[in-house]
């Protein structure tokens, strides 16, 4: 019976699966800039209140300015998931719409904090007076934490369902906690979070590192360089520790998604680890094979066994295994560069109070933040292709999930097309503010973000 | 983990049947019966606040050309700019309760109405990008561009989330709908719906703006925008009737409760509709924007008691039987409370700030701040850009006394509620 509805209702399910993983794709990033740049731009605006440090509240009134954009973009792209929920996945809605609509629900009332303390802390710098202005933005910071644990509740019920009883089909009972705390949310939450203050963090501290490539070495650059690099390189090996249990939780909690994640075939001892590799037809190529390891790494010693994708049928085995691989070993891979990066950082700080004067340095530091984003789009290949084909794993498959209406592959195409425009125009118009902060004339108001005040074009002359 | 792991020969969901009320017990009906009323205050909400900013889209959009339209699009520009994200939520927040209380119900409605869910999307998409990018842009024609993106798609997302209620309303939604339906929200009540939700947002944003215009004291603005809402209150008011008449042929039992058990709060929006008309004729704004809101929560609520308690009109699926457990629903229950603990001060912050021009500013603050009514042209020139070219204006409406203008609201009112109930009883009796 699953097979026949499947075929009936498989025209939909790749591009709905599609869709979902072009908008999911495009909103996370600005997801990320909506959860952590809060918090790098109150960091600058404390850091300039504290010190009566002038360069530091340009930053973070610049900062503020950019922010506006990014979280109205965030805000539409957004809506668009919760309306993709009910009209590419109303089987999914149908059957556990009452369950993990409570995550959601909590989630609703961060984003309300969020979005009316945004109004508040970026309409208010002119005349709210200033630790009022910072306070103000406080419970936006806090809010895009709260607001992403929740989102992230709804996935990691989706990988580790539970919290609900169900009889003939129908849910006919839940406990909101288990729900919302299921077993794989303790470590996708700060896993997820993490990420976010990563990304915003190597992000921005890339756009300067590439004004100082460009030899604007200024202490304008060098504070935003810091403000936005000093979180995230602090960030990252803690990132590297749950990113690590995560992988070992994986490989009890979803012992399929792990043996994509890792080519193991089958369920053995002495299991090896492959970095790189394509997998085709039970034949890896151009990888690296490293005996032992991958049982060391899940349980420490060499002869743990390690559950291959042989224990469950080839129907319910993701596909694409080596897209799965390759995107958890090119997360890794970044991951791991990241941390070396802050290392050389620290290193050189430690001995000689000053950051590495190498252009490698500043040009590692230009492309890091692409890199983290790189490296978070990964996790989300190997989080959500790993689960397939299931949508709510072992309950519900993807294809019973999807929309049985036509017409899936011409809204996949236009949101393609609206997409690529949002992009490129969200893109361009920052490119658009830094010119104009580096004219100076920043007198020029912006009507959708903070004005500035009059003495930002005296500062932004004096860069110059 | 609770959760039954089994899944072998599972069958096609069965439809929800209904399961009665009596068979849950007292306090569960309660619990359903209160999710309906949040959701409905969440719709209520979305309509009042999100609905004006849509609103504005549209008088942006009517605003003329770029030398003639700069006042008021300066006025909604500023009016929207912090709120606009705040009250969008609501949107979301709707849409979640809707999911998680009623599963059921909301697969099947966005199953067949996918399509104006999915135009409606596209301008929340359109509209939101267009707002940020407009004045970002520094190009005068790429800033057109945006604005009209704006403007456009505020015309178009309310409308096609009025053809999705009509389509609800008028009994078009199957209960266990897997298929888009053209025919759903293309019929006569469905239409008139959409139409209507564009004449009701459009009336809810001027109506706000006279109140904003005249707490900058731009007479002038106030006077524009006043007529403007006198004439959405005449279009809206029109298709409400409209509306109304259409449900005779669509959904006779809604028709029925909403001139039967619903009547009082079908007079209440037509009393605010007139009681706005009467104040904003003898130019008094202040309250209007209350009364209006009031209008509109009253019209909302006036669909929500006619059709209670069955949730999608024409078929079984109620409240209590569209597929969530009770406990879900005590869950909904304490996240609204949570919401007002914590939203609603937040709101009330945000609103005061805005109230007293403490958010905005640079010389987008600097709108005149008294303007001698009858005379913008010397107003304009007091400003900051003097490029603003004089507006042609109504003159000046001559000061009446005010015990006069009251007695004027009044009796205005009262002849349109006695009208309202005429036309009501004689609908009753055909």
């Amino acid at each position: 019976m699953m097979l026949h509805l499947a075929a009936q209702v498989s025209g939909q399910v790749v591009p709905a699966r599609a869709q979902m993983a072009a908008t999911l794709g495009f909103h996370i990033i600005l997801a990320c800039l909506g959860i952590a740049f809060p918090t790098i731009v109150l960091l600058a605006e404390f850091i300039g209140l504290r010190r009566h440090d002038e360069t530091a509240l340009l930053l973070a009134r610049r900062w503020s300015q950019a922010m506006g954009v990014l979280i109205a973009v965030g805000a539409v792209t957004g809506t668009v998931l919760s309306f993709e929920l009910g009209l590419l996945w109303p089987g999914l809605m149908r059957q556990y719409g009452s369950v993990l609509g409570f995550p959601f629900a909590i989630e609703g009332l961060f984003f309300f904090l969020e979005a009316i303390f945004a109004g508040v802390y970026l309409w208010g710098w002119q005349r709210l007076p200033g630790w009022a202005h910072w306070w103000s933005g406080v419970p936006i910071a806090v809010s895009g934490i709260f607001g992403a644990m929740s989102v992230i509740a709804v996935n990691s019920w989706m990988n580790t369902p539970g919290g609900f009883t169900e009889s003939d089909g129908r849910i006919t009972s839940i406990s909101p906690w288990q729900v919302f705390f299921n077993h794989a949310a303790l470590y996708e939450m700060p896993h997820m979070v993490l990420a976010a203050y990563m990304v915003v963090g190597f992000l921005v501290a890339g756009v300067y590192a590439a004004g100082i490539l460009r030899g604007r070495r200024d202490r304008y650059h060098h504070a935003g360089f810091a403000i936005g690099f000093v979180p995230a390189a602090i960030l990252t090996p803690f990132q590297i520790f749950v990113g690590d249990t995560a992988a070992r939780s994986i490989a009890a909690d979803q012992p399929v998604k792990f043996a994509a994640m890792e080519y193991v075939a089958q369920t053995s001892r002495q299991v090896p680890e492959w970095i790189g590799g394509v997998y085709v037809n039970g034949n890896i190529y151009a990888g690296i094979k490293i005996p032992f390891l991958d049982s060391l790494l899940v349980g420490f010693g060499p002869g743990t066994r390690v559950i291959g994708w042989d224990s469950v049928a080839p129907a319910d085995r993701p596909p694409v295994v080596w897209l799965i691989h390759l995107a958890f070993d090119i997360m890794v891979g970044i991951g791991t560069l990241l941390l070396l990066y802050g290392l050389w950082a620290a290193y050189e700080w430690w001995r000689r109070r000053r950051l590495p004067p190498q252009r490698l340095f500043w040009w590692a530091g230009a492309v890091s933040g692409l890199a983290a984003i790189v490296a978070m789009e990964c996790g989300w290949i190997v989080t959500e292709v790993g689960r397939q084909p299931w949508v709510v794993y072992r309950l519900l498959p993807t294809a019973d999930a999807a929309t049985s209406n036509g017409g899936v592959l011409t809204s996949l195409t236009l949101v393609v097309v609206v997409y690529a425009v949002l992009g490129v125009a969200t893109i361009a118009i920052l490119r658009l503010l830094s010119r104009r902060w580096r004219r100076g004339d920043a007198v020029q108001a912006v009507p959708y973000g903070p004005s500035p005040a009059p003495q930002d074009a005296d500062a932004g002359k004096a860069e110059r | 983990m609770a959760s039954r792991r089994c899944r072998a020969g599972r069958p096609v969901r069965p439809l929800p049947c209904a399961t009665g009320r009596g068979r849950r017990q007292g306090g569960a009906v309660v619990a359903y019966d209160a999710v309906g009323g949040i959701l409905l205050a969440g719709i209520t909400l979305y309509a009042v606040l999100g609905g004006a900013d849509f609103g504005g889209g549209l008088w942006d959009l009517l605003a003329g050309p770029t030398a003639h339209g700069r006042r008021p699009r300066a006025l909604i520009d500023e009016s929207i700019t912090p709120v606009w994200e705040g009250n969008h939520v609501w949107l979301v927040f709707d849409l979640v309760i809707f999911w998680t209380a009623f599963p059921h119900a909301f697969a099947s409605v966005m199953s067949a109405l996918a399509l104006p869910l999915w135009l409606a999307l596209a301008g929340i998409v359109l509209r939101g990008a267009g707002f940020a990018y407009r004045k970002e842009l520094s190009r005068v024609s790429l800033q057109r561009a945006a604005g009209a993106t704006f403007a456009f798609s505020s015309l178009v997302t309310p409308f096609f989330m009025g053809t999705v209620v009509g389509a609800i309303a008028a009994g078009a939604v199957p209960a266990d709908a897997s298929q888009a339906s053209l025919a759903a929200w293309t019929s006569p009540t469905a239409l008139l719906a959409g139409f209507l939700f564009v004449a009701a947002c459009g009336y809810l944003a001027a109506v706000y703006l006279v109140g904003e215009a005249a707490s900058r004291g731009d007479r002038g603005m106030q006077a524009y925008f006043a007529r403007r809402a006198q004439a959405a209150a005449i279009v809206a008011g029109a298709l409400s009737l409209a509306a109304l008449f259409e449900l005779q042929n669509s959904n006779r039992l809604l028709f029925d409760r909403l001139t039967g058990r619903a009547l009082p709060l079908v007079v209440v929006a037509g009393v605010c509709g007139l009681a706005v008309f009467a104040l904003l004729a003898v130019g008094r704004p202040k309250g209007t924007r209350v009364i209006a809101a009031l209008g509109v929560a009253a019209v909302v609520w006036g669909w929500g008691v006619a059709q209670y308690p069955v949730l999608l009109p024409g078929t079984s699926v109620t409240l209590s039987n569209a597929g969530a457990p009770q406990s879900t629903m005590v869950a909904v229950i304490a996240v609204f409370i949570a919401a007002l603990v914590l939203v609603a001060p937040s709101f009330a912050l945000l609103y005061m700030l805005q109230g007293r021009h403490l958010l905005g500013g640079g010389e987008h603050g600097a709108l005149p701040a008294a303007a001698p009514a009858g005379n913008p042209g010397q107003a304009a020139a007091g400003r900051p850009r003097q490029q603003v070219p004089a507006l042609r204006q109504a003159p000046a409406r001559q000061q009446v006394p005010e015990r006069q203008q009251a007695g004027r609201a009044i009796r205005t009112a009262a002849v349109g509620a006695v009208t309202i109930a005429a036309v009501i009883r004689r609908l009753r009796q055909r």
